[in-house]
């Protein structure tokens, strides 16, 4: 977890500023106490995903060594499930933002009880983007290349640079909220507004800024006609403000029903809210960019046509995108429904699908048929090879770990359960 | 997840904390387990790791580089090649282009460019497509790369499509690491022991004129070109970039591309276009030619025109 910025400034306080060196390392030895111990349900959940992670790790272990001939990408489809699975993770990082406005914009004190679950989801999905970029790169041991100072870093004409300063900035804003919150909590204190504050704000606006730049990696391609759309960044966004919230909607039924974690209900009304608008925007425009597509016909559209409905005989993802529209009219339908939010069995299976939905329409759906046709019109397909989906699976497994390890910590914090021995008992705070 | 046990351990071995170290210890053995494939590469020497840009070494560090290059390939392959490093010509700017009217698909530039530029024997790599199209259109859709039959087919014309060189090169632009850069005669290049393997530029081309190592390329040591360019046919490390240089080791001495060389119609033209004697020069002249894509704003140094 983080270990930023807390340290020096003790403005908060009148106990010495010493005292830091103290507690803080305390603090970090709790939380791994208390991140690596629990039920045997949760020893279970966390020995399986490890077990996940490390059959990932083997994965690209070999995938570095004999070199990536194993993945199914060729010349023609040179970004695969790899970038496929980074953009949409970088839109379920954006999408822990939609309990941050609430809870710090309309000052929402029940969402501010458990805003810190999106910030954690950020966290975690932004190192899962980070190793998708990683394993999908052919010379790992170049990265320091992009290292502004001893590299040469394209900045600011490359977009992937724009995305690598975003997303470590995103990454470190939330690093540092969480941290602070969870410190400060700790130690039985109010934190201060002014260490904590600022940095929200801004990383509401940077949350929008990580999916916009990563949308302008695609749509600023004009050799590629299926991206070079001015729509996709906001469908980015209207699509990450479903899977994000939808994230985080499990997770608390899943905390409240299995953790038997006392979680209030209205921060969860407030997601679903937010997903019935998301997910209609987001289908309006997924139908705004069909009929430009298929009203206008000609050249431009065979990337479309391919998609959907396949071409010249190759059709290897028309059941991904049918299967993805499919899950989100039924997901928006269980949303729209008057009561979603009530009966929780229901409003599972429609995050389930909206999230599905999200993943296969954002990820192999709009990466894959950026390169079929090809730019010479050459029809070359793509399915992810077994070691792609090995990899893929460990680095989710690897995001898995850090959420449930950090909500293991932050939530008995944030209940007022795990305190410094001799601080003072919660802070003072209303409901739950 | 209940939380609010073992908060406070008790002090000495728990029964938890034993298990918890035993734990620990099996997840380290695994993981390394797991990652053991990374230590049966050849760890490579500490000058490879941290080679500098293409731009930044001096005159004595790429010679040592080239150096080591050369003893490389020689344990390799068991033969002295020679990696040359030539500079852009003064006053030069190179084009190419190709008369449609002559060309007949029969492939000669593609075979030339394989064995030339030490491309992947098994891949049967090479930096040239010709696109066999129906006679009426120009639309690449009606296209075909795989024809087999002989050449020229009826109611076809060929369409050799490699790196188009452009002044505008989104290539260039979208790398992250500038690995890739055009030099000053024209020529796109990519710095083979800088590239990270990120294929942005890839996704970037109009053209298809990128190629990825998705594994080392293997080529027999009678086979291997032995006269190489440090920016161009020198054989290519795994996981990284390349695409067609103009044969820069031979055009920038004077010589002319393989393609060129190889092409038994007399279709391409290859030359520099501020020489006003050049023949490319008289084409440009002369010629009613078009470029790929124009409408792309990528201005290629590539042009084609008919001829009859």
């Amino acid at each position: 977890m983080s270990r930023m910025d807390d340290r020096p400034m003790d403005i908060v306080t009148t106990q010495p500023v010493q005292r830091h060196r103290v507690t803080y390392p305390r603090f970090l030895a709790r939380a791994l106490a208390a991140a690596t111990d629990g039920s045997l349900a949760f020893y279970a959940w966390m020995t399986g995903l490890t077990a996940v992670f490390l059959v990932g790790v083997n994965a690209w272990a070999h995938q570095v060594t004999s070199g990536m001939i194993h993945t199914n990408m060729t010349d023609h489809v040179s970004w695969g499930l790899y970038i496929a699975n980074f953009t949409f993770l970088v839109g379920v990082a954006a999408g822990g933002v939609m309990m941050v406005i609430p809870a710090y914009l309309y000052k929402d004190k029940k969402m501010q009880d458990v805003v810190i679950l999106g910030e954690i989801l950020a966290i975690a999905a932004i190192l899962a983007c980070l190793a998708f970029v990683t394993v999908d790169l052919g010379r790992p041991g170049r990265v320091w290349h992009m290292f502004p100072g001893v590299g040469r870093f394209h900045f600011p004409m490359s977009m992937l640079t724009w995305d690598v300063v975003v997303l470590s900035g995103y990454l470190l804003l939330n690093l540092h909220v969480v941290g602070y919150l969870l410190y400060t909590r700790f130690l039985g204190r109010q934190p201060n507004p002014r260490w904590y504050k600022p940095f929200v704000l801004v990383s509401i606006v940077w949350a929008i800024s990580i999916h916009t730049v990563t949308a302008f990696l695609y749509c600023g391609l004009g050799g590629r006609p299926f991206w070079n759309s001015a729509l996709l960044a906001p469908r980015f966004l209207a699509s990450a403000f479903v899977a994000g919230p939808a994230f985080l909607i499990v997770t608390m039924l899943v905390l409240r029903r299995f953790g038997r974690v006392d979680l209030p209900q209205r921060p969860i009304d407030v997601l679903v809210r937010i997903v019935r608008v998301a997910i209609l925007v987001n289908l309006l425009m997924v139908a705004s960019e069909l009929f430009t597509e298929f009203y206008t016909g000609g050249a431009h559209t065979a990337a479309a046509r391919y998609l959907f409905f396949g071409h010249e005989g190759a059709t290897a993802l028309v059941p991904w995108i049918w299967t993805a529209l499919a899950c989100a009219l039924v997901a928006a339908f269980l949303f729209l429904r008057p009561g979603a939010s009530a009966r929780s069995g229901t409003l599972a299976v429609a995050c389930v699908l909206a999230f599905v939905g999200a993943w296969i329409e954002k990820g192999m759906g709009l990466i894959v048929p950026g390169f079929v046709p090809s730019t010479l019109h050459e029809i070359v397909e793509y399915t992810p090879s077994h070691l792609e989906w090995r990899v893929s699976a460990g680095i989710v497994a690897f995001g898995l770990l850090v959420y449930s390890a950090a909500l293991k910590v932050a939530l008995p914090i944030f209940r007022g359960t795990l305190r410094l021995p001799g601080a003072e008992t919660a802070a003072p705070e209303e409901g739950s | 997840m209940s939380d609010d046990q073992a908060v406070e351990p008790a002090p000495g071995l728990s029964r938890r904390r034993v298990m918890k170290a035993l734990g620990a210890t099996l997840g380290a053995a695994a993981f390394g387990a797991a990652a053991a494939p990374l230590l049966d590469q050849e760890a490579p020497d500490a000058a490879a790791l941290f080679q500098r840009h293409y731009k930044e070494l001096s005159r004595d560090e790429k010679a040592e580089v080239i150096q080591r290059l050369e003893d490389e390939a020689r344990e390799a392959y068991g033969r002295n090649v020679s990696i040359a490093d030539p500079k852009p010509r003064w006053r030069t700017k190179f084009a190419y282009a190709i008369n449609l009217s002559l060309c007949n698909g029969n492939g000669k530039c593609v075979e030339a460019c394989h064995r030339e530029n030490n491309h992947d024997r098994e891949t049967n790599q090479s930096y040239i497509r010709v696109l066999e199209m129906p006679k009426g259109t120009m639309d690449m859709e009606q296209g075909n790369t795989t024809y087999t039959h002989a050449v020229p087919a009826e109611g076809k014309f060929y369409l050799p499509v490699q790196c188009q060189q452009c002044d505008e090169p989104p290539c260039v632009n979208v790398c992250p690491v500038e690995a890739t850069w055009k030099e000053r005669d024209g020529i796109v290049v990519v710095d083979y022991d800088w590239c990270i393997g990120c294929r942005y530029c890839m996704a970037a081309c109009p053209y298809h004129a990128r190629r990825f190592n998705w594994k080392a390329p293997v080529v027999p040591a009678d086979e291997l070109n032995p006269e190489q360019g440090y920016l161009s046919n020198r054989v290519r490390p795994q996981g990284v970039v390349e695409k067609c240089h103009f044969c820069l080791h031979r055009t920038r001495e004077g010589r002319l591309p393989a393609c060129l060389e190889a092409c038994p119609t007399g279709a391409r033209v290859f030359g520099n276009i501020l020489d006003p004697q050049s023949p490319i020069r008289r084409v440009l002249e002369d010629k009613r030619v078009y470029v790929l894509k124009e409408e792309l704003g990528t201005k290629p140094s590539f042009f084609y025109f008919f001829d009859a």
